[in-house]
């Protein structure tokens, strides 16, 4: 691969219909980083859907409520709008107000999941993007529990977007208390056991029937430091998890009625509920952290920013994502050492990256993802602003939707889990479909431009040899040049 | 030129090329296109003419194409030398109800071997490939619109995109069927060619396909999406409102492999199409001609994978209601040796381009030498007559 094909490849989304390839590949890059645009307005037009998970669980709250009152299983609906879309008709059965909104929440994941994709297809500053959609990535939402369909695009936008040539302890401190991330990880209803919220439940003597929150739930702490800080073998203990835990108790997401009089909201739709708030220092990975309500979790996010497990941590996941899946140590060690000097600072961290001759291999060192590859296949046809149903039954054919991740550690980014057999022909099925649909003159030399200096002859020859415009177009969206970066 | 009958042209019934024989009435130039349709095939990827219509009554055959004779056993003939395929069930039997006919041994005046620039001319009807930018359809179109007072008659293309062929000053739009019979076998075979020296997605194809070898079959719904296609072309063009002139492209005909399968399977996709749009004109079948061509033939000789290479002369198919059909115009050139266009191409007698100005000007009641110089200018020939029943 030439400079200028790996700077288009590997480091962005490749070549835009229109676009010629840049003379200087490594000055292209970080020019890219000066005119990236954090807010571009297509993002600013979204309306404002802080209040609906909230809603969404009220609802759902009341319908579990009427339904034990008629003595049915009222855990099965929250199971049904948990499943998300499998099973036959997730939604038979439930009244209609439950299933408009649970159109409406799928409606407005397919229209934000469009979002995302249009604008990475008609980015000038591509790299930027597969840096967002690293990040976002990395900090993992899922859109599978009911109200997280409103939020997990509002994640990308709000918690990594502003950040991602910013300072890494400010992404993690926004994406771990975004109002997805709580939802989605059920730190929304992690109690303190001595918080006053539980003294008083206690004096009640009325236990919550309806599921609600019953105690301490570790699962965003230990998720923050086995996937987002420290990494699995960052050296914390289970004791760790348990006091972090402890430290996170009252952040929680707004409008739940309950703890609405006692809620501090915070500026990203998130909110503190100081009740629920375990009182106490805190010692985690042999530091003490004194109680400061809502401070007390943002002080500890702090320290597990600048640890050098997660400088470690990071460096590797950023590695493998742009020099191969066993990357060079060397890159590593490169990366390491710039989080570590910089104290976190992503902006000398993407400089470095790119200065990195690691990453200028000569051969592709990674199988593209179903998303990038489907990104580069639209920015080079030209084809701009489909619409959201297509963009998203495309994804979902090829098998990666934005924020539909199977795990909190994210897509996988290993060549093992897209390489396969059946994940190749839906590309090729829908390489073909949308060849057909795409201006198909001149694509010998699109080929040339997409991938200068690379296009192989195997590729040119079986591209010359087609049968129509439309056929080798086709074929050049699903050659090896293209499949791999 | 100068034309004298012989062998050849007797095969072909009355074939009168020049204009001598162009004894149309006056008045006729008066009549409006207004009720005329015309529906126009592309073939993509050079469909071979001697599959389509097989020269079995030519000694040279048997020698060229040995491996698929046994398709046209039994097959519907024409003019006694020639089989019709098989598969063009539904063609045949307009061909026998005289509303079909061939001509064989055409090309245009390309005489190159790649598609692009052999669809290029096709579609431009430009003398040189890339020489024009609009196509000739378009200019038929703005043709029939000077004729008839500057209303241009409504043009459609039943495609994703605007074809060559219909792109020009002339307005005309396109329209995508959610159904278009798939050229999926074409490109997975071409797929499977462009991984063959590569390992990993090499491998991966084999067992992709594997797998899907254990799915149905979907050439059915193929057939059924050509029927489909059929049914819409005509709910297109049918009626005051309809399109007069359209446009279908069909990809899938570069048989350079295992010939006898894949083209069965095109050609029964194409019969299903012309089957419904014929049934699906009804009475407006009258005033209905179809014109279905390709950038060029194929070798007469099968190659070492019983498919057929890129060659010269192929055959043309023409439909309508007003057509003297269940004929074959040709100017038979044979299959020995010395007859094949540098030695492997069947060899061209008839210019394409003479064959479908001539058409297309007789069933619109335009004057053809007049259509051929718009149509296709620079060309030398004159354009073939006869055509359609006076």
């Amino acid at each position: 691969m030439s400079k200028a094909s790996i700077a288009l490849n590997r480091f962005g989304y490749g070549l835009k219909r229109e676009q010629s390839a840049p003379d200087d590949p490594a000055r292209y890059l970080l020019a890219q980083m000066d005119a990236f645009d954090p807010f571009p307005s297509a993002i600013a037009g979204r309306s404002d859907n802080a209040a609906k998970p909230g809603e969404i669980l009220q609802m759902l709250r009341r319908l579990r409520q009427q339904r034990q009152m008629q003595a049915s299983e009222g855990e099965a609906d929250m199971a049904a709008m948990t499943e998300g879309m499998r099973g036959s008709d997730p939604l038979n059965g439930l009244p209609p107000e439950v299933r408009q909104s649970y159109m409406a929440a799928g409606q407005t994941l397919r229209r934000d999941v469009a979002l995302r994709t249009n604008i990475a297809i008609a980015s000038e500053t591509p790299m930027m993007e597969r840096m967002v959609h690293f990040w976002s990535n990395h900090f993992s939402v899922s859109a599978q529990k009911p109200g997280t369909h409103y939020q997990v695009a509002d994640h990308e936008f709000q918690a990594i977007r502003p950040f991602v040539l910013g300072r890494f302890s400010d992404m993690l401190k926004a994406a771990v208390l975004h109002p997805a991330m709580l939802l989605y990880l059920d730190q929304f209803q992690s109690v303190g056991p001595n918080s006053r919220f539980m003294q008083m439940r206690a004096r009640r003597r009325q236990g919550d029937q309806g599921g609600g929150p019953r105690g301490l739930n570790e699962n965003l702490a230990r998720e923050i430091l086995e996937l987002h800080t420290l990494g699995v073998d960052g050296g914390y203990s289970q004791s760790d998890v348990t006091e972090f835990a402890r430290a996170l108790t009252g952040w929680s997401i707004q409008g739940l009625g309950r703890f609405e009089r006692f809620t501090q909201g915070q500026a990203n739709g998130a909110a503190f509920v100081e009740v629920a708030h375990e009182p106490g220092n805190r010692t985690i990975m042999g530091r003490s952290y004194r109680d400061s309500g809502a401070r007390q979790a943002l002080d500890v996010l702090d320290d597990l920013a600048s640890h050098p497990a997660t400088a470690r941590f990071v460096a590797t996941k950023l590695a493998r994502h742009f020099g191969g899946d066993d990357p060079p140590a060397s890159l590593i060690n490169r990366l390491e050492a710039d989080f570590l000097k910089t104290g976190g600072d992503l902006a000398s961290l993407t400089r470095t990256l790119i200065a990195a001759p690691e990453v200028w291999a000569a051969e592709p060192v990674k199988f593209k993802q179903p998303f990038e590859w489907l990104v580069s296949v639209l920015r080079l046809t030209g084809i701009e602003n489909l619409d959201a149903r297509r963009i998203a039954s495309a994804l979902n054919e090829i098998g990666q939707l934005p924020w539909r991740a199977p795990s909190p550690a994210g897509y996988d980014d290993l060549a093992g889990s897209w390489a396969g057999p059946d994940g190749l022909f839906r590309r090729v099925e829908l390489a073909e479909r949308i060849a057909r649909n795409a201006p198909a003159d001149d694509v010998m030399w699109r080929a040339q431009s997409a991938f200068p200096g690379m296009l192989s002859d195997n590729t040119r020859t079986w591209l010359s040899r087609a049968e129509s415009g439309t056929q080798a177009l086709g074929l050049l969206l699903v050659s090896p040049e293209m499949m791999r970066r | 030129m100068t034309f004298t009958l012989d062998r050849r042209s007797i095969l072909g019934g009355s074939i009168a090329l020049g204009t001598a024989s162009l004894a149309l009435p006056s008045m006729a130039f008066a009549r409006t296109a207004g009720e005329k349709n015309l529906l126009f095939v592309l073939l993509r990827g050079a469909a071979d003419g001697m599959a389509m219509l097989a020269p079995v009554g030519d000694p040279g055959l048997s020698e060229l194409r040995r491996a698929t004779l046994a398709e046209y056993d039994g097959a519907r003939r024409a003019d006694g030398f020639f089989a019709i395929h098989p598969a063009f069930d539904q063609v045949g039997a307009a061909y026998a109800a005289g509303d079909a006919l061939f001509v064989h041994a055409t090309a245009t005046s390309y005489r190159e071997r790649s598609h692009f620039d052999g669809q290029n001319m096709l579609e431009t009807g430009a003398a040189q490939p890339y020489a024009k930018s609009d196509g000739w359809l378009n200019r038929l179109v703005s043709m029939i619109g000077e004729q008839a007072g500057e209303t241009h008659p409504k043009a459609l293309a039943i495609a994703p995109t605007m074809p060559l062929a219909l792109r020009g000053d002339a307005p005309a739009s396109s329209y995508a069927p959610s159904a278009l019979p798939q050229a999926s076998d074409a490109f997975m075979a071409r797929v499977g060619m462009l991984y063959g020296e590569d390992a990993e997605l090499g491998g991966l194809w084999s067992r992709a396909l594997e797998t899907q070898a254990m799915a149905a079959d979907d050439n059915l719904r193929n057939l059924r999406d050509a029927q489909a296609a059929g049914d819409l072309a005509a709910s297109l063009m049918r009626g005051e409102d309809g399109a007069r002139i359209a446009m279908i492209e069909l990809g899938g005909w570069d048989t350079h492999a295992n010939q006898v399968g894949a083209f069965r399977r095109n050609a029964s996709q194409l019969d299903a199409l012309l089957g419904a749009y014929r049934a699906g004109m009804g009475s407006a079948w009258a005033d209905t001609m179809v014109v279905v061509a390709t950038e060029f033939g194929r070798t007469a000789r099968l190659n070492g994978t019983n498919g057929t290479d890129h060659g010269t002369a192929s055959a043309t198919l023409l439909m309508g209601g007003a057509l003297r059909g269940g004929r074959v115009m040709a100017d038979w050139p044979g299959l020995g040796e010395s007859d094949l266009y540098e030695g492997r191409d069947l060899r061209p007698t008839m210019a394409l381009e003479s064959v479908v100005a001539g058409a297309v000007a007789e069933h619109l009641a335009l004057d053809p030498e007049r259509a051929l110089a718009r149509l296709f200018p620079g060309r030398s020939g004159a354009p073939v007559s006869g055509f359609v029943r006076s």
